[in-house]
């Protein structure tokens, strides 16, 4: 216990992965979508929260913001939108539980083997001042003559986002831009595959102004066909 | 500090619970979510190997693995809705018109 109170970083991370645990356990287990997204939140904050043990601030901001805003906002909006919801006799599980317990276990076993016999200690000196520290250029005066001035560079710590950025811009620039075309693609994809089209039946009781939409859609598509 | 072993358990364990909800689970939209958490997995093996290799990559590649994440959620849940539409029902093993 005196290892658990003398190491503030080990104890937060036994309790945070606990509740990560638990939080996915009842993911899989929860009836009800809605509370099955919430339980998602829940262990996508306390990933961040590892993240940020491992001197990652800036990819634990960008969870936070990308998975808890904007990915759980996207679940939970479709959740409400087709409002679909289980009878109490229907099953919830396939009827293919058996199996899938079983990969995950055969799944887990394996992994837990190979991290148990792999050496994954702590090896490298001061991690977090190669993942935190940037080196940043400047101007300084001329050490003999007061008219010059010399360049110089010095290193600044604890700067994570900006060692982040340094990366992302300068040594993997041609994947960000392909991943920032990717996000274009999906974004189209989602409208082209979500949008609908009115059936017959539909049309006769849909209201005007969406004829008129669905209308002014058709001519563009013919337009841009011809 | 947690060493990188207990990192890559969390990992492996929060990976198998995702497994086994992609596998176990009817709801389609449940089933995204079990992906969802796979892929958050790999993110935390990702950023354990960064801080024990003290190299940067490992946190640039996460940072893709999330944006192609918010792609996926984008257009599968356009299918789930298109699905809903067409079939009313948003059950993994009711769709299954290619199985003959």
């Amino acid at each position: 216990m005196d290892a658990l109170t003398n190491n503030a970083p080990l104890l937060v991370f036994m309790i945070i992965g606990t509740i990560a645990v638990a939080a996915s356990f009842l993911v899989v287990l929860m009836r009800n979508p809605v509370h099955s997204a919430l339980f998602l939140l829940l262990t996508f904050l306390c990933v961040a929260v590892l993240f940020v043990i491992k001197s990652a601030e800036f990819v634990a901001a960008v969870q936070v913001l990308v998975y808890a805003g904007g990915i759980m906002v996207l679940f939970l909006f479709v959740v409400m939108l087709i409002n679909y919801r289980h009878l109490p006799e229907e099953p919830v599980m396939s009827k293919y539980w058996l199996g899938g317990i079983a990969v995950g276990a055969a799944i887990f076993l394996l992994f837990f083997t190979i991290v148990r016999t792999g050496a994954y200690h702590d090896q490298a000196p001061n991690p977090e001042k190669k993942l935190s520290t940037v080196k940043e250029t400047y101007l300084a005066e001329h050490p003999n003559d007061p008219n010059k001035l010399v360049r110089r560079t010095r290193e600044k710590t604890n700067r994570n986002s900006e060692a982040v950025g340094m990366a992302l811009y300068r040594d993997y620039l041609v994947p960000f831009e392909v991943v920032s075309l990717f996000l274009l693609v999906a974004m189209i994809g989602a409208i082209v595959i979500g949008k609908r089209e009115l059936s017959a039946m539909e049309e006769e009781t849909a209201p005007d102004y969406m004829i008129e939409r669905v209308e002014t859609e058709k001519e563009v598509k013919e337009s841009m066909s011809a | 500090m947690p060493s990188t072993a207990q990192y890559l358990m969390l990992s492996a364990t929060l990976f198998a619970i995702g497994l086994v909800g992609v596998v176990v689970r009817r709801n389609m939209i449940t089933v995204l979510m079990c992906i969802e958490l796979m892929l958050n997995a790999v993110n935390i093996n990702l950023i354990a190997f960064s801080y024990r290799l003290a190299d940067l990559q490992g946190q640039v590649f996460t940072i893709f693995v999330i944006t192609v994440a918010a792609g996926e959620a984008a257009v599968g849940l356009a299918i789930i809705i298109q699905l809903y539409r067409l079939r009313s029902t948003v059950n993994v093993d009711e769709v299954k018109t290619l199985h003959g």
